[in-house]
């Protein structure tokens, strides 16, 4: 097959170990501090590294919008192999919503003429889930989203989706975007090689203005979604504890369809 | 001048960080309890090239450092001794000697497969009657034709006994100098060769899913191309090799020093006494700063010896200071942090009895603090003890 080009969305996201803060004034997610690679999109860059190998030639571009410059996260994914790195970075894209995001990213994918975009199902601190399939119709793209295995060949993508009842196959033109799911599969650790390489990898840093998106139409100003309020998460309750009286594998069979799980 | 990280070094430090709660965390408390050498976990430090971290490419390397070496060490132990100690001998004991000393036809032959994890080398220095005094070697070495052959028990010996173990570098007598002093050489063994026997492994008071035995060479020969650097040159060698890894030990004592550390942290924000988190008391909370200044020093301590060694300045007396407080730093935290678990820092199951076990040895292995007393009162001029 040709040489391909895939490009992984990464975002990069405070470190989920580190306790969380949100901004008093705008209800989002305080992002001051070191960022990293989002742990769903590790996923997202080990298919796009092996997709380009089996291609037999190809090339992972990774595409990211983050506050001030942030490329640690972006580091880390080179370190694992991919080639180069755009990063969209402008004090104007605070407060965006999922769709100001997609429509910068978009903006970005368009320059790296890509042949498969890869994004993770959802991010980790955001958890909105609308973003790659807001991409796809931006960049206009089939899209296909749960996927668990991806095949290349002729033009096409051939993906293997996961449903609730199983999987379902699906077979779409190139080029498209995908969403894969956490743990399909194994994220690879960079090694020390690896890491030094990542080094001297490119990482395009663009301003909303270098991609010729009109003002207003993204970041605050842009947003059309507004975080109202927020409440603390119920506490979660206490578990109900079966004690074997030769029975418990009949009554937790019974507590498993009263809750439609089987 | 900055003893802070290069985003590089950062990076690697994190990696090993993320490994060590992702992949060694979950399954080494159980691998531990039943003493089982973890060779899945020694295949995926591998794949990362941990094994290869301070060797050039050439060899199979990373093209890293000592001091990067010593950074993964300390990530490592943070969550286990074991690991750690199975990545320090692998790459200090077992790859070293031979990156050091050995022809280019002896490093060709080895070196790939020690950098990929894929075989594990020994070092076989201590014997039976003694480890500190080296240079009273009873394991001898002759000549017969194009072979040494080797007789001579040795002890303790890290990854001697594996199923991945390639060989061993023993140290044996091979002659005698015109004062009649020992000459000592270095001769690599490969596994299996007739007459190496390894006995069934240590029963430890920790390090248990380390594997250590002792090995028999009873008319064990070898071909005479197997001798390891200098003929006689064996003592001055392993001196050096020791010098790197205390540098290396002292790191993986921080590390589990500042497990102690991130173990106690957390309970102290949960558990509660009398109403109250134990965090909220005085009491636990100096323990816990003590705690954390003892590592930061030691830290500090590592650091700077590794970064002499990776610069090629002296660094002999800062490796034997590193060791001494480091060992030091992680026996006093695993009491405490013990202390501050109350009664589950006492079971087997718990990391932090787990550091309580593990701690000790670090006191012992590649020179006692005694020895790195001595070290050091040489290296301040003093006499040498008769
Ligand atoms: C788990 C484990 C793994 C090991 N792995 C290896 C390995 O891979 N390869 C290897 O070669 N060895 C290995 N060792 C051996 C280790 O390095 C030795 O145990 C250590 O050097 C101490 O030697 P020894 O046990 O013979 O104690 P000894 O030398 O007999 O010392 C006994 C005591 O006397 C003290 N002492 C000795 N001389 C003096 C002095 N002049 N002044 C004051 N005090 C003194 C010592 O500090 C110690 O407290 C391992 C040991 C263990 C337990």
């Amino acid at each position: 097959m040709r040489f391909m080009n895939v490009v992984v969305c990464v975002k990069q996201i405070p470190d989920p170990a580190a306790p969380a803060r949100l901004d008093p004034s705008t209800w989002t997610l305080e992002r001051e501090g070191k960022l990293i690679l989002d742990e769903s999109d590790s996923y997202g860059v080990e298919m796009g590294l092996q997709l380009a190998d089996q291609a037999g030639g190809g090339e992972v571009t990774l595409v990211s919008m983050a506050p001030r410059n942030e490329t640690s996260g972006l580091r880390t994914a080179l370190a694992m192999g991919a080639a180069r790195a755009i990063l969209v970075s402008d004090p104007v894209l605070g407060g965006s919503d999922a769709l100001g995001t997609a429509k910068v990213l978009a903006a970005a994918i368009r320059r790296a003429e890509p042949d498969l975009v890869v994004a993770a199902t959802e991010s980790t601190d955001g958890y909105t889930g609308t973003l790659p399939v807001q991409l796809a119709e931006l960049l206009g793209f089939p899209s296909v989203t749960f996927v668990k295995k991806v095949t290349v060949g002729d033009g096409k993508v051939h993906v293997e989706r996961q449903t609730e009842a199983g999987f379902d196959e699906v077979e779409t033109p190139l080029p498209a975007v995908i969403t894969v799911t956490a743990g399909v599969v194994e994220p690879r650790y960079p090694s020390f090689k690896g890491i030094m390489a990542a080094k001297g990898k490119p990482v395009d840093q663009l301003t909303v203005a270098d991609l010729g998106l009109p003002e207003g139409s993204v970041g605050a100003a842009g947003a059309r979604q507004e975080v109202v309020s927020v409440e603390p998460a119920e506490s979660r309750k206490a578990g109900e504890i079966i004690v074997d009286e030769g029975d418990a594998h009949t009554r937790i069979v019974a507590y498993l369809e009263q809750l439609k799980v089987i | 001048m900055s003893t802070s990280l290069s985003p590089e070094q950062e990076e690697l430090r994190a990696t090993v960080e993320r490994f060590a709660r992702n992949e060694v965390a979950p399954v080494i408390a159980k691998l531990y309890e039943q003493e089982e050498f973890p060779y899945d976990i020694v295949a995926a430090m591998g794949r990362m090239g941990l094994f290869g971290l301070p060797f050039p490419e050439e060899y199979g390397g990373m093209g890293g450092d000592y001091f990067a070496f010593c950074l993964a060490l300390e990530e490592l132990a943070r969550v286990d001794s074991s690991v750690a100690i199975t990545l320090e001998a692998g790459v200090s004991l077992g790859a070293m000697p031979i990156f050091r000393f050995g022809t280019e036809e002896q490093k060709r032959e080895w070196l790939p497969r020690l950098c990929a994890g894929t075989m594990l080398g020994a070092f076989g220095l201590t014997e039976p009657g003694g480890g500190s005094d080296a240079g009273a070697t009873r394991t001898t070495a002759h000549r017969d034709g194009d072979e040494w052959v080797l007789n001579g028990t040795k002890a303790f010996i890290t990854n001697s006994g594996t199923e991945i173990t390639g060989l061993v570098t023993a140290t044996a007598v091979t002659g005698r100098d015109h004062e009649g002093r020992p000459r000592i050489s270095s001769i690599i063994v490969p596994a299996g060769t007739p007459g190496l026997t390894v006995a069934k492994k240590y029963s430890k008071v920790g390090w248990s899913s380390s594997d250590t035995h002792e090995l028999a060479f009873d008319d064990c020969r070898v071909p005479a191309a197997n001798l390891l650097g200098e003929e006689g040159r064996g003592y001055a060698q392993f001196l050096r090799i020791l010098d790197e890894g205390r540098v290396a030990v002292a790191a993986m004592s921080v590390g589990l020093a500042q497990g102690c550390v991130d173990e106690s942290l957390r309970y102290m924000g949960e558990r509660e006494a009398f109403g109250r988190r134990i965090g909220e008391y005085q009491a636990l909370q100096f323990k816990l700063a003590d705690m954390e200044a003892r590592t930061h020093v030691a830290r500090l301590a590592w650091r700077d010896a590794a970064a002499r060694l990776t610069e090629g300045r002296p660094f002999k007396k800062e490796a034997a200071v590193a060791k001494l407080v480091a060992s030091d730093a992680a026996m006093v935290n695993a009491r405490e942090a013990t202390q501050i678990f109350g009664g589950y820092g006492f079971m087997n199951d718990s990391p932090v009895g787990r550091f309580y076990r593990d701690a000790k040895i670090l006191e012992i292995g590649e020179g006692t603090s005694e020895v790195q007393r001595m070290v050091i009162a040489q290296a301040m001029g003093l006499p040498r003890p008769h």
